[in-house]
């Protein structure tokens, strides 16, 4: 194998790997003969990530010595990684970048030559290893969201850096609705802010999904999948089903394409009767509120219980002190049950040769298979 | 109990978004407090807050351009909300370029101080972000406990320097000491001195005046020289210092000899108190 990547494409290529990294520890890396594939999954395997640079990305690009079987390897992403560490660098000093394998050391070469005739030689470590590949399908899913990676960077932005999961679904009018995901079991007595974002369908290239529909997924991975998406200028196409099957982010442009399926949450949101309810029977009366941009709200809110509230706090001033948890008469506790949607993750456990133990999210897993060896590469990654 | 207020002036939002970052700077939770006419940012001093209070007020009618509230009962019209200020921060710096922001009081499951922001895009499209900042009412009877601060009768009332003077030298004594020394006299002179076992650094700005403040009885006939000191913790000190992102019109430091130093600043119309008690 040996790959050659000139200019611009090693800081598109670098780029690609720092957004890999955001998920997996392990980087697979396989030659086919319509392009250099790239791949991960995290250790919990309820996400995962692939990268296909066509051969027009590269200034040379050969897949396999002839008569010889492409080579397939895993690497730790870390130190795959390293060599990509400063887009800076890659961008100001970086001429050409060639990955090859050198078969006698069993190392995969990753060669930077840089200005001033400087070149640096990385000599990395790596597995032999099945073709890891996820069973998805774009095609399947009844919804799509279709919008520029900067809408969808905008709109993720007003989110906390340390937010796990967000909720993405339709609301009133057709708007966009993004909304922090609160876990029920975290710390009840410590409320964390929650965020919602609205962005019109206008905004939108495509959005094919009734209202009422909504999924929760990792922030993290989508945001890693999405400043790569920026830094390339492209559009970020979202195809998701129902809650609990995975949903898909897509990029494609003529020389490279993105694939990141990231597991959703089974369950509904919690408290969403006031979100985007997810399904279509039950009304989302703050929704709305929220949603529908020049409605002034403000004597709508159900400020009453407040009152009741204080008064019942300022009475208890003579006769016994109240807690504080009486300030809030509105809070009905909400209640789902789990199990059931915890059998079905377990039998959605693939039997992978070298599966971590345990998934470590509660998010259910994909499906991952292992290409058979002796197939010739399939010739689109996705189609699985 | 009804609150709600619009911002729509980018000038006066940008200088709310400051002054909730000086908030969340110097206090990671602190009460709000609405009147019909002023708001207050209150960080009360309790034993875990480690004797440290803030006194933070504005005038609405320079923020908001609308700006609607029922207190608890109309001889009490007032409210008092307790609220993480890192979130009332990160809910505002989202709202840079926004078209128009609404805070207002709802109760979502529990109570909440509700940040809206219309925000402006490149493609007049309408963005919407909501921000429902978790709050906890307070009772009346906890009111008591979070009145305006009284300043007390100081020894040396001096000046402050400029504040990111300060800083940069306040900085660089914390890696050697974080016990800091504020020396005042009535001669304008300022000294920040830390000691250590091996060095003694002290830093001293001149001719910075007093303020003209009727002195007490026993500073009345004092050698202008002589100095007032406080020792104070050094991290406290560069929080308030650090919180301070624009230089105030006006910053004056009072000390209470081996008790309190008080910080009394005035950001155009938003007037900051702040006491650090002294190290015993």
């Amino acid at each position: 194998m040996k790959c050659l990547v000139a200019g611009g494409n090693v800081k598109v290529l670098g780029k690609a790997v720092h957004s890999l990294s955001r998920i997996g520890d392990e980087l697979y890396l396989e030659p086919l003969e319509d392009g250099l594939s790239l791949r991960t999954v995290n250790s919990s395997r309820s996400a995962y990530a692939c990268f296909l640079f066509s051969p027009l990305f590269f200034q040379l690009y050969q897949a396999a010595t002839p008569g010889q079987d492409p080579p397939r390897c895993k690497i730790l992403m870390k130190s795959f990684l390293s060599v990509f560490r400063s887009p800076v660098m890659l961008e100001k000093t970086v001429e050409k970048c060639c990955i090859s394998i050198n078969e006698r050391s069993s190392r995969l070469v990753v060669q930077l030559h840089c200005k001033y005739g400087v070149r640096k030689t990385h000599n990395l470590s790596f597995q032999d290893c099945e073709s890891l590949q996820a069973v998805f399908d774009p095609a399947s899913c009844p919804h799509v969201l279709r919008a520029p990676a900067k809408v969808l960077g905008e709109a993720v932005l007003p989110f906390p850096p340390a937010l796990a999961e967000v909720t993405l679904g339709i609301g009133r009018g057709r708007r966009v609705i993004l909304r922090s995901y609160q876990d029920e079991e975290a710390d009840s007595t410590v409320k964390a802010m929650v965020t919602e974002m609205s962005i019109g369908e206008e905004d939108f290239q495509q959005l094919q999904a009734q209202e009422g529909v909504a999924i929760t997924f990792c922030l993290k991975e989508f945001r890693g999948l999405l400043s790569f998406a920026e830094s390339a200028n492209l559009s970020l196409s979202i195809h998701f089903d129902t809650p609990g099957r995975p949903a898909i982010f897509a990029i494609s442009d003529c020389l490279l394409d993105g694939h990141f399926v990231l597991a959703t949450l089974s369950d509904p949101p919690p408290n969403s009767q006031d979100l985007l309810s997810l399904e279509a029977r039950r009304p989302a009366p703050q929704l709305q509120a929220h949603s529908t941009p020049h409605l002034d709200d403000f004597a709508s809110d159900d400020i009453d219980s407040y009152m009741i509230a204080m008064e019942t706090t300022v009475g208890s001033e003579s006769s016994r002190t109240l807690p504080s948890t009486s300030l809030s008469p509105g809070l009905q506790p909400l209640c789902h049950s789990e199990e059931e949607e915890e059998d079905e993750a377990e039998a959605e456990l693939s039997t992978v040769p070298g599966t971590p133990p345990a998934q470590e999210v509660p998010l259910p897993v994909l499906w991952l298979h292992p290409g058979p060896r002796t197939l010739p590469a399939a010739p689109q990654p996705r189609a699985g | 109990m009804k609150f709600r207020a619009k911002i729509v002036d980018p000038a006066c939002l940008n200088h709310f978004t400051r002054v909730s970052c000086m908030v969340a700077k110097l206090a990671r939770a602190c009460t709000l407090r609405i009147r019909p006419q002023k708001l207050n940012f209150i960080l009360a001093d309790t034993a875990a807050g480690g004797g440290v209070s803030m006194w933070c007020e504005l005038p609405q009618e320079n923020f908001f351009s609308e700006f609607q509230m029922e207190g608890v009962s109309e001889e009490s019209n007032e409210i008092y909300v307790e609220l993480t200020s890192e979130n009332l921060f990160r809910a505002l710096k989202t709202a840079q370029n926004a078209r128009s922001l609404k805070v207002k009081l709802t109760n979502k499951h529990f109570p909440c101080l509700t940040v809206s922001v219309e925000l402006s895009s490149a493609s007049n499209s309408s963005r919407m972000v909501t921000h429902d900042i978790p709050v906890k009412v307070i009772p009346r009877k906890l009111w008591k406990n979070l009145q305006e601060p009284t300043v007390p009768d100081s020894d040396v009332s001096i000046y402050l320097p400029v504040l990111k003077t300060m800083k940069s030298v306040v900085e660089k004594m914390k890696n050697i000491s974080n016990h800091l020394i504020i020396e005042a006299n009535l001669n304008g002179d300022l000294n920040l001195k830390i000691e250590s076992e091996l060095v003694c650094v002290t830093t001293h700005f001149k001719d910075l005046g007093n303020p003209p403040l009727a002195p007490k009885a026993s500073t009345q006939d004092r050698d202008p020289e002589q100095m007032v000191e406080v020792h104070v913790d050094i991290r406290k000190f560069l929080q308030f210092l650090a919180g301070q992102q624009v230089n105030p019109t006006k910053a004056v430091c009072n000390v209470v000899s081996h008790r309190m130093v008080h910080f009394d600043l005035l950001h155009e119309d938003v007037a900051l108190q702040y006491f650090i008690p002294a190290l015993s």
